[in-house]
């Protein structure tokens, strides 16, 4: 005996409401508003041991979720890339509890140096570079190109020479390891020589990519992506006062 | 036929898809689903209140939040297993078979079989709300408790779907489970694949087609009964209207689809 019956054994009546209600369907969420994010409505972070707890588990899998949630919360359509009216420290409280959850990960750092950096506002700025100098001694041999590139904005935005010499020197002093390139063991030398930071940016990408430290092509891309910007002046070397 | 004909027709045709929904009720009273339910509302109590006293500060808000999302999972995960494993049952114990060779049409079997499981769906969601109310304002837990209802509705009716197609278990739990997982995040996946920070590329506009393509056959399950309602008091009464028409379209959408594979069946 066959499993299915033929089309015919179908009522017409059904036949036609199936097409009819998924038309409907699609209709109701055509119209429907759009999602839309809050950008000033981050909630703080809950503490990673809350976190592990809820992760059942899978402390990793959580850290790419939040991660990608936080960085989503930022760009979503329809709201602006209204940085300073984050608040840094719930901002830095979630980048510290996905730190937490997935230590091998540098995303958060990534975060931190190139994206949330570029905030107009001195304090926020100093915030987030912070937090990549306080990540950055958990495991400074992976983690010293973020440190240098936050050497590199403390020097250029935010006109800061002692920290960006401390960051620079915390690299030499703490990231001893052989993959770890001789000139960003260096990098205070041309922080000194006193650099414009298109060209401080052009040694230490340059340098990054020579020293095939970046690997990923989304990260690559994302990097050139922000040199061309900062090279055509769409990224402000000054501070804007806001 | 005449008019008093129809009517009578229609009369009898709806008091058997009614006692197919009583059977059904019955049926879920004997599994002692009613137990099971206030097992895991007991459980995410317990949960919760450990929960409220790690809190350093808002620890009502700290429970209700963790009790809503405890009891919304529970009572969903409840619901799709009970209507899986009752339908299961019914195809294995040639049940179905049974009932259709006392002329008792496939759809009247279909719409009865859902009709109890909304209702069952109805008392969970209103158990579950039940404890909240110690939590929050009555009115931000009506507006969840409602919401729901209707997000339960419309896993039921899935579910139901699922097993009318597949007649086993695995697959269908499968499906509903991915299904109901996909509706809560399919508006996160859809702003996650317009993010501006990643590289342009084929893959990436292949991604947001697809985001958006899915986005229009699924339920928007994620703007249903927020916890931020029961703990900051956002929900409007567009929430409960728009809700309202999404899981009347929907459970209708998933009824006519089980009706029209019910039908193909050759049983």
């Amino acid at each position: 005996m066959a499993r299915e019956r033929v089309l015919k054994n179908v009522p017409v009546r059904i036949r036609w409401l199936v097409p009819l209600m998924l038309a409907i369907q699609i209709g109701f969420r055509t119209v429907e508003a759009p999602p839309v994010g809050a950008a000033v409505q981050l909630a703080a972070a809950p503490s990673v041991n809350n976190l592990r707890m809820a992760a059942l588990g899978e402390p990793v899998g959580l850290a790419v979720a939040l991660t990608l949630y936080l960085q989503a919360f930022d760009v979503q359509p329809g709201v602006s890339l209204a940085f300073r009216d984050l608040d840094y420290g719930r901002l830095i409280s979630w980048l510290d509890a996905i730190d937490g959850l997935d230590p091998a990960s540098s995303y958060p750092l990534l975060l931190a140096s190139h994206v949330y950096s570029r905030v107009p506002d001195e304090e926020k700025q100093r915030a987030a570079l912070q937090f990549v100098f306080d990540r950055f001694h958990d495991d400074p041999v992976h983690r010293w190109r973020w440190l240098a590139h936050a050497s590199i904005v403390a020097r250029h935005r935010l006109n800061d020479m002692p920290l960006a010499l401390t960051y620079a020197r915390a690299i030499a002093t703490e990231a001893n390891d052989p993959s770890v390139p001789s000139w960003a063991r260096q990098m205070h030398i041309f922080l000194l020589e006193d650099l414009g930071e298109v060209e401080a940016a052009k040694i230490l990408l340059g340098g990054l990519l020579a020293s095939g430290a970046v690997t990923d092509p989304h990260e690559v891309h994302f990097l050139l992506e922000r040199f061309k910007k900062l090279e055509g002046g769409e990224i402000s070397t000054v501070l804007p006062k806001h | 036929m005449t008019k008093s004909a129809t009517e009578a027709n229609v009369a009898k045709l709806t008091s058997r898809t009614l006692a197919i929904s009583r059977y059904t009720l019955i049926e879920a009273w004997r599994n002692r689903i009613a137990w099971l339910f206030l097992g895991v509302v007991v459980v995410s109590i317990l949960v919760s209140l450990f929960l409220r006293e790690q809190a350093l500060t808002e620890a009502n808000r700290v429970q209700a939040a963790a009790l809503a999302s405890m009891m919304r999972m529970g009572s969903v995960f409840v619901v799709i297993l009970y209507v899986l494993h009752a339908s299961v049952r019914e195809f294995q114990d040639k049940i179905l078979e049974l009932m259709l060779s006392l002329e008792l049409p496939r759809a009247s079997y279909l719409t009865g079989k859902l009709l109890g499981y909304i209702t069952i769906s109805a008392a969970c969601a209103t158990i579950a709300s039940l404890p909240l109310l110690m939590l929050a304002s009555p009115q931000d837990v009506l507006m969840w408790a409602y919401t729901h209802m209707l997000e339960l509705w419309i896993v039921a009716a899935f579910a139901l779907f699922c097993i009318t197609t597949f007649s086993q278990f695995l697959p269908a739990a499968t499906l509903t489970l991915a299904f109901y997982a996909l509706a809560r995040s399919i508006s996160a996946i859809q702003l996650i694949s317009q993010s501006t920070l990643t590289p342009e590329s084929v893959a990436t506009e292949f991604g947001k087609l697809l985001a958006d393509a899915i986005a229009l056959v699924l339920p928007r399950l994620d703007a249903f009964a927020q916890t931020a309602w029961l703990t900051n008091s956002t929900a409007t009464d567009l929430s409960a209207v728009s809700a309202t028409a999404q899981a009347a379209i929907y459970v209708l959408l998933l009824l006519s689809a089980a009706m029209f594979d019910l039908h193909r069946r050759n049983i």
